[in-house]
């Protein structure tokens, strides 16, 4: 009789600290929040939000200081967006290529070459940038200087494949092979319900991966650092020095005063940072929310 | 005839695709391990650096970094362990389930270096932990966190319903059911979880630059709340910033290959283990 008691005291405690467990996470989240929002807001006594957000300017040790950070969003947006021309294509085409081409035998094989390119360490991309790819662009393209905004874009394209490359695999898994037998069973080919049959249904799917993998684009930090040149000009150009949102941080956090302007505005651009990857991943949820419910 | 051709055109730049994501794996791996492998020797591994960081080897680096993933993982491993199993085996409300699962995705999806300037302004500054492997550990237990609750969740939810029933029906309370049950059927699944977690907390720089990394410290840390030289920051901080980094470029290499190796073998390993349990299921 005690010892039930004793299990049952013994289970609400056991739920209790589970629960609690689950509440970390949440609780993680709304502490990254004040905390970005503690250390940041401040800065708009010195900036508006307009002149923050718009400004052209990023002289943050001058006297004023000049605190426009829209160099480093035109700069992101520059590097995301070519790095997605490449990550697209090659996430969702080897993701196909897995899941609805290659022989079985190839399957196992091709997925754990994807899994391991995600776990190259950014740093070592960027190391990697930094020997082979920046001399090799510079003296391809006889540039006057190999860390570009392409060298970056390249290098985070590769990056965010695999990020792509694995929701879309989901996507194209989720589709009820019941479809394909359908479509192959009215006489088209193989590539032909591939197209019109599971490329279709599983489109929410693959903009789901494509906005994951522009959130993992955007976010990126040694890579860009280590290879994009770092210099904040207006507008970005393909093919010279950018500076992004994130190497910003990382380039000037470590020698600002606490609490002067400057290393307010680098919490505030972090705020920046994680609304955006925020509402993509948010965007990318619901996107991706469509297709588990088709399945 | 047509139809064949246009197949084969589309099949095969799938599989181009394919194939640049395997040459871009090839080729990233090839140059750093032929111009890395040169610089590996013994003394490499377990020297001190010397002559500010022009000669000898990495291994108050290595440690750090040693020391940084153990922390991670006794940080995230209970803590996300703990919430996977709430969210599989306990919590009833859909609701809540949901505003848990946004979030944990959301986390999921903050940003290295996001997680390195809240370490800065929560662990190090806050509560006063400073720099240290304390709050590189605690930064980065929160940033892997996401990943283990999901691959948790995942081998939790792979053991058959069956299993709880038929302990439930023997008078196991949940807990009892789950504990000697369902975790003995999941731990399999859930360490090849930690072991991916271990390799992405030992790989990062951006969340440990503020809160835990030193360009050079002249003796190893002696307590949690000393700070650390990590293997990647080691990398970045000598390619970009040391003394004549031109000239080290052989330790560089060394440095990246010694940290890639480590953890693509960790990957590589969740990988065939992962794929062994799937193929191994029994029910």
């Amino acid at each position: 009789m005690r010892s039930e008691v004793r299990s049952r005291i013994g289970e609400h405690t056991v739920r209790w600290i589970m629960g609690a467990c689950a509440g970390v996470s949440l609780l993680a989240l709304g502490l990254i929040v004040l905390f970005l929002f503690r250390e940041g807001m401040p800065v708009f006594r010195t900036v508006s939000l307009g002149g923050f957000l718009g400004g052209r300017f990023w002289f943050p040790t001058s006297e004023p200081p000049s605190l426009g950070i829209l160099p480093m969003i035109l700069g992101s947006g520059l590097v995301t967006g070519f790095a997605l021309l490449v990550a697209v294509p090659l996430g969702i085409g080897t993701a196909l290529f897995v899941g609805e081409v290659a022989p079985a035998s190839a399957r196992n094989p091709l997925k754990v070459a994807v899994e391991m390119l995600a776990g190259v360490p950014s740093v070592v991309y960027g190391f990697f940038g930094l020997m082979i790819v920046v001399p090799w662009l510079q003296a391809t393209l006889n540039l006057p200087t190999g860390q570009t905004a392409l060298t970056a874009s390249l290098l985070l394209g590769i990056m965010a494949v695999p990020t792509v490359a694995s929701i879309a695999e989901d996507a194209v898994a989720a589709v009820p092979d019941t479809w394909r037998e359908a479509s192959l069973a009215l006489g088209a080919t193989r590539w032909q319900t591939l197209r019109s049959v599971v490329v279709p249904a599983a489109r929410s799917g693959l903009l789901a991966g494509t906005l994951l993998g522009m959130g993992r684009a955007v976010g990126e930090t040694m890579t860009v650092l280590m290879v994009s040149g770092n210099s904040p000009t207006l507008p970005p150009v393909l093919g010279w020095p950018v500076r992004t949102l994130t190497a910003t941080i990382a380039l000037e956090m470590a020698e600002t005063p606490v609490g002067s302007p400057h290393y307010h505005a680098l919490f505030a651009v972090g705020g920046v940072l994680f609304l955006f990857t925020l509402t993509l991943n948010v965007v990318g949820e619901l996107v991706g929310n469509r297709i588990r419910r088709l399945a | 005839m047509n139809r064949v051709w246009s197949q084969r055109t589309a099949f095969a730049l799938l599989g181009l695709s394919a194939l640049a994501v395997f040459a871009a794996l090839a080729v990233v791996l090839g140059f750093v391990t032929v111009r890395g492998a040169p610089a590996i020797s013994w003394e490499f591994l377990s020297a001190f650096p010397r002559r500010g960081m022009t000669e000898g080897g990495i291994f108050p680096a290595l440690l750090g970094t040693f020391y940084l993933v153990l922390g991670t993982v006794i940080v995230s491993l209970p803590l996300g362990v703990g919430a996977a199993i709430y969210l599989a085996e306990y919590a009833e409300q859909r609701s809540w389930i949901r505003v848990v699962r946004i979030g944990v995705n959301n986390l999921a999806a903050v940003p290295s270096i996001v997680f390195g300037l809240f370490g800065l302004a929560f662990f190090v500054k806050a509560l006063g932990l400073g720099v240290s492997i304390l709050s590189g550990a605690l930064t980065l237990g929160l940033m892997v966190m996401p990943l283990l609750i999901r691959s948790t969740e995942e081998a939790l939810n792979a053991v058959p319903k069956e299993f709880r029933e038929g302990a439930l029906a023997l008078g196991a309370t949940r807990w009892q059911a789950v504990r000697s049950v369902v975790l003995p059927v999941a731990v399999p699944g859930i360490l090849t979880g930690a072991i991916l977690a271990v390799g992405r907390a030992a790989g990062e720089t951006a969340p440990i630059m503020f809160t835990a990394a030193a360009f050079y410290t002249p003796r190893l840390p002696r307590s949690p709340l000393d700070e650390v030289m990590a293997l990647p920051y080691h990398l970045y901080v000598m390619a970009t910033e040391s003394t004549a980094f031109w000239r080290t470029r052989h330790l560089q290499f060394g440095t990246a290959l010694v940290l890639l190796g480590l953890v693509l073998i960790l990957y590589l390993w969740a990988a065939v283990w992962r794929a062994r349990i799937r193929r191994r299921k029994r029910w």
